[in-house]
C-alpha cells in the first residue's frame, strides 16, 4: 500500500472522478477495514474530533444506517439532517441549510438528494468534501464501489469479466455509476431489461453491450446483478405488468444456467423476492446478497477515512 | 438639435456604405455624403457600423407580477444595451395578457418608462390554458401584433385549430410554443446521450417536432398564419422547410442559444444552461444554422427569459427554464457565427432587424429617409464581458456571464432618442 493519501478532502460525485489506480487503492483501504469490522472490537481512534453530517432528502434507511456507522467505527462525530423530499420545494433553500450546518463546523458532507447534481451544490456552498450517496438516477458511487469490492473479493480482479446487469436500468443509480467504475477496471458489461426501462445511447455513453433478451445477456457470465423493480414502472406505462415482466426477466434456476456455473449473484437490495429474482437464486450458494451489505459498511469506512486525512 | 452621426459604415439595402445621417426629432432627415456639421449634435461613428436597431420577436418581461426577475424599466434598458429598439412581449406574466387592461398597462408603461417600443403579443387562449379563446379582436384593438400561449402549449387539437380559425379571421399571427406535455414530461434537458449521464429527465425532440406538424396541418385547414417559436431540432426545420415548399403560411425563428449552443454544456448542471426547448445535439445545432442560411428560419428571437439569482441558484431540476438574451445576444452571435465564418455580417442583421420588422409589420427595420431613427452602433473590435455587476437585466442567468466577447454595442437610438451608451 502506498504511504500517501492523494484521497484528502476529495469529493466522491461519482467513479469517473477517480482512475483506476485510485479505484483499487480504495478497494485494499477497504480490505483493511473490513478486517477490522470481523474483530470483537471494531473501533478505531482514527477521527476523533471530526463530525461528519449526512444530509438525506430521500429516505433510505439502509444508506443512511451504513455511512452512519461507518463514520461511527471510525469515532467521527455524526450529526444527521433529514429532510422529506417535499420540503424542497417548500421548505429552505438548499444553499440556506448547507450554510448553517456549515456554521456549526462540519468536516464532510455525506448527502442523498433525489436531483442529479446536488452534491455538487453542497461542495461548493460549504467549501467542504462531499460523498455522494445517491443523487437522483444519476449516481451512487459507494454503493458501486461495494458492488465492485464484493466481486473483486472473490475474484481478485475485474479484468475480463463479464457482467450482467438486469432490471430497471432507466431508473438506477446504481447502474449508472456501476457501469463507469466496472469498465475503468476492465470488465465487460451487459445490461438487460425491455426497451421502455433501457435509457437511450447506453452503448455511446458507456461502452456497454444492450440486450433485452435475458436468457443473451446472461451467456457465459461470470457475475449477475439483479435491479428493484418497481410496481409504480407499471402506472407509468412502462410495462404491462410484474407477472409478465416477471415471466421475461426474472433471475431463477431456469434463466441462470446460461451463464458461468459458478457465476456470483448480486442484488443492491432492496430486493423484490417473486418478481426479479427468486429465492432458490438469491438464497443460493452463488449469491454474495448479504456480504455486499456487510462491504457497504468497509468501503463507506474506508471512503470516510481517506477523505478525512487517515494515513494509509 | 438635430444629431448627426458622421463617418460611419451604414447597412443601407443590405450592403455597407460610408455616409452621413442626420437625425431631426424622431426621424431619420438625410443620409448622405459629408452632410454639414453646422450647429448639429455630431455623434463621430468613424470605424464603427451603424446597424437598423434590433427586433425581438420573442421576450419575457415579466411585468406585471414577476418584477423580481425583470421589469418594463429593466428589461428595455437591457434590451438597449444590447442593440434592440424594438421588443415584442409574451403574454405569460401575472396576470396572463389575455384582457385590453393589461395590453394597455403594458404599453403605456413603455412608453412612459421604456428605453425600447415594446410591442405587446396576446394570449391565445384565457389564461393560456388552453380552453376558451381569449378576447383577441379587442386586444387587436389595442394594439397586439400576434397571440401566443407561449411558455404553454394547447394541447387538444380542437380547441387550437378553433383559436387559429378565430385569430385568422384578423389576420393576426398565431405563435407557437411547441411542446407536447406528455412526450416532454418532467424532462430537464435534452433526451439522449447527457440525459442518459447525467440521469436527468429527457425533453425528446419529438416533443417540440410532433406539436409542429400537427400545427402546420392546422394552419393548412384554418388558413392562419403560423409562427413557431424557438425551434431546436434538425426534424422540427425539416418539417417547416418541407410546409413553405407546399406553400402553408408557416413562419419560424430561432433562439441565438440553439444558434450557438450544445447539451454538452450541462454537464456541471449549470442552472443557466437550462431552458426550454433544451440546448439539442450539434447535429440540432447545425440544422439551426443551414435553416437560417437558406431562409426556412425566417429570423432570430431572443426568448430572454429572465429568472432571479436564487431561483436559478439551486438544484438543477428544481431551478426555472429559461437564458437572459438581450444584453449578450448580438456579441455572441457576431463572435460564434460571423467571425467562425458560418453566416455573414449582412445576414445577421437581416435576421435581427429586417426580418423580423417585417414579420410584426411595422415600417422599422431598415434604415431609409424618412423612417423612425432606430440605430444601433457597434464596434465590431471591442468586446463585451457580461458580469452580475454590469448587466442592466434584474437577472444574471446566462451561460456567457464571464465570458468574453466580441462586437460592441456602443450607442442605441430609438425614436431618434439615446437610449444607450457605451
Ligand atoms: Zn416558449
Amino acid at each position: 500500500m502506498k504511504n500517501t493519501n492523494n484521497f484528502v478532502g476529495r469529493n466522491l460525485y461519482d467513479l469517473a472522478d477517480f482512475s483506476k489506480e485510485e479505484i483499487i487503492s480504495i478497494l485494499k483501504t477497504t480490505q483493511a477495514m473490513k478486517e477490522i469490522n470481523l474483530r470483537d472490537y471494531k473501533k478505531l481512534p482514527t477521527l476523533r474530533g471530526k463530525t461528519v453530517c449526512t444530509l438525506f432528502f430521500e429516505n433510505s434507511t439502509r444508506t443512511k444506517m451504513s455511512f452512519e456507522l461507518a463514520a461511527n467505527r471510525l469515532s467521527a462525530d455524526v450529526v444527521s439532517f433529514s429532510a422529506s423530499t417535499s420540503s424542497l420545494t417548500k421548505g429552505e433553500s438548499l444553499q440556506d441549510t448547507v450554510y448553517t450546518l456549515n456554521a456549526m463546523g462540519i468536516d464532510l458532507y455525506i448527502i442523498r438528494h433525489s436531483c442529479p447534481g446536488t452534491p455538487q451544490l453542497v461542495n461548493k456552498y460549504s467549501g467542504k468534501p462531499v460523498l455522494n450517496a445517491g443523487d437522483g438516477r444519476h449516481a451512487h458511487p459507494t454503493q458501486a464501489l461495494l458492488d465492485i469490492f464484493s466481486i473483486w473479493e472473490k475474484r481478485g480482479t475485474l479484468e475480463g469479466l463479464k457482467i450482467a446487469i438486469v432490471g430497471d436500468i432507466a431508473h438506477s443509480r446504481v447502474v449508472r455509476s456501476n457501469l463507469i467504475g466496472m469498465k475503468k477496471l476492465g470488465a465487460s458489461v451487459t445490461v438487460c431489461a425491455p426497451k421502455t426501462l433501457m435509457p437511450s445511447k447506453m452503448e455511446e455513453v458507456y461502452g456497454c453491450t444492450v440486450d433485452y433478451d435475458l436468457k443473451s445477456a446472461l451467456k457465459d457470465a461470470d457475475v449477475i446483478m439483479g435491479l428493484r423493480m418497481q410496481l409504480e414502472r407499471q402506472s407509468e406505462g412502462l410495462f404491462p405488468s410484474l407477472e409478465e415482466y416477471t415471466k421475461r426477466y426474472v433471475l431463477s434456476k431456469e434463466t441462470i444456467k446460461f451463464a458461468k456455473k459458478d457465476a456470483l449473484i448480486m442484488h443492491p437490495g432492496p430486493m423484490n423476492r417473486g418478481i426479479e429474482i427468486l429465492p432458490e437464486i438469491a438464497d443460493s450458494n452463488q449469491s454474495i446478497i448479504i456480504e455486499q451489505v456487510a462491504n457497504g459498511v468497509a468501503v463507506r469506512m474506508a471512503l470516510i477515512y481517506l477523505t478525512l486525512g487517515g494515513k494509509i | 438639435m438635430k444629431k448627426l452621426i458622421k463617418n460611419g459604415k451604414i447597412y443601407l439595402d443590405g450592403k455597407f456604405e460610408n455616409k452621413d445621417i442626420l437625425i431631426n426629432d424622431e426621424k431619420i432627415e438625410q443620409i448622405g455624403s459629408d452632410i454639414q456639421n453646422d450647429n448639429f449634435e455630431v455623434i463621430d461613428a468613424k470605424g464603427n457600423f451603424v446597424l437598423p436597431g434590433f427586433v425581438d420577436l420573442h421576450s419575457h418581461l415579466r411585468d406585471p407580477g414577476q418584477t423580481n426577475k425583470e421589469d418594463i424599466v429593466s428589461g428595455t434598458k437591457a434590451a438597449a444595451k444590447g442593440g434592440f429598439t424594438t421588443i415584442c412581449a409574451m403574454p405569460n406574466t401575472e396576470p396572463i395578457v389575455d384582457n385590453v387592461a393589461t395590453v394597455e398597462y403594458i404599453k403605456r408603461k413603455a412608453k412612459d418608462l421604456g428605453y425600447s417600443k415594446v410591442e405587446v403579443i396576446g394570449a391565445l387562449t384565457k389564461k393560456s390554458e388552453g380552453k376558451e379563446i381569449s378576447e383577441i379582436a379587442s386586444m387587436i384593438e389595442y394594439g397586439i401584433v400576434a397571440v401566443s400561449d407561449d411558455g404553454h402549449c394547447v394541447q387538444n387539437a380542437k380547441i387550437k385549430l378553433n383559436a387559429m380559425k378565430y385569430a385568422s379571421s384578423f389576420d393576426i399571427p398565431v405563435i407557437v410554443h411547441p411542446e407536447e406535455y406528455n412526450l416532454a414530461g418532467s424532462g430537464q434537458i435534452n433526451a439522449g446521450k447527457y440525459s442518459t449521464k447525467l440521469g436527468l429527465g429527457g425533453i425528446p425532440g419529438l416533443a417540440e417536432e410532433i406539436i409542429i406538424a400537427r400545427d402546420i396541418m392546422l394552419a393548412e385547414s384554418s388558413k392562419c398564419r403560423l409562427h413557431i417559436a424557438h425551434v431546436s431540432t434538425a426534424k422540427a426545420i425539416d418539417l417547416i422547410r418541407e410546409a413553405k415548399k407546399k406553400g402553408v403560411s408557416v413562419t419560424c425563428e430561432v433562439t441565438p442559444h440553439h444558434l450557438l449552443l450544445t447539451e454538452d454544456l450541462c454537464e456541471n448542471f449549470d442552472t443557466n444552461t437550462k431552458v426550454k426547448p433544451p440546448l439539442r445535439t450539434e447535429k440540432d445545432r447545425k440544422a439551426c444554422i443551414a435553416g437560417l442560411i437558406d431562409g426556412t428560419i425566417d429570423f432570430i428571437a431572443t426568448d430572454h427569459a429572465p429568472h432571479a439569482d436564487y431561483e436559478k441558484e439551486r438544484e438543477f431540476v428544481l431551478a426555472p427554464f429559461g437564458i437572459n438574451g438581450f444584453e449578450s445576444a448580438f456579441a455572441s452571435l457576431y463572435s460564434e457565427l460571423v467571425l467562425t465564418g458560418n453566416i455573414s455580417l449582412e445576414l445577421l442583421i437581416e435576421k435581427m432587424s429586417t426580418a423580423p420588422a417585417k414579420f410584426i409589420k411595422k415600417n422599422i427595420g431598415e434604415i431609409k429617409e424618412g423612417r423612425v431613427a432606430d440605430l444601433t452602433i457597434v464596434n465590431l473590435d471591442d468586446t463585451i464581458c457580461l458580469t452580475s455587476g454590469n448587466m442592466l437585466s434584474k437577472s444574471k442567468n446566462t451561460p456567457y456571464l464571464n465570458k468574453t466577447l466580441k462586437g460592441k454595442v456602443i450607442q442605441t437610438f430609438c425614436n431618434g432618442r439615446e437610449t444607450w451608451k457605451a
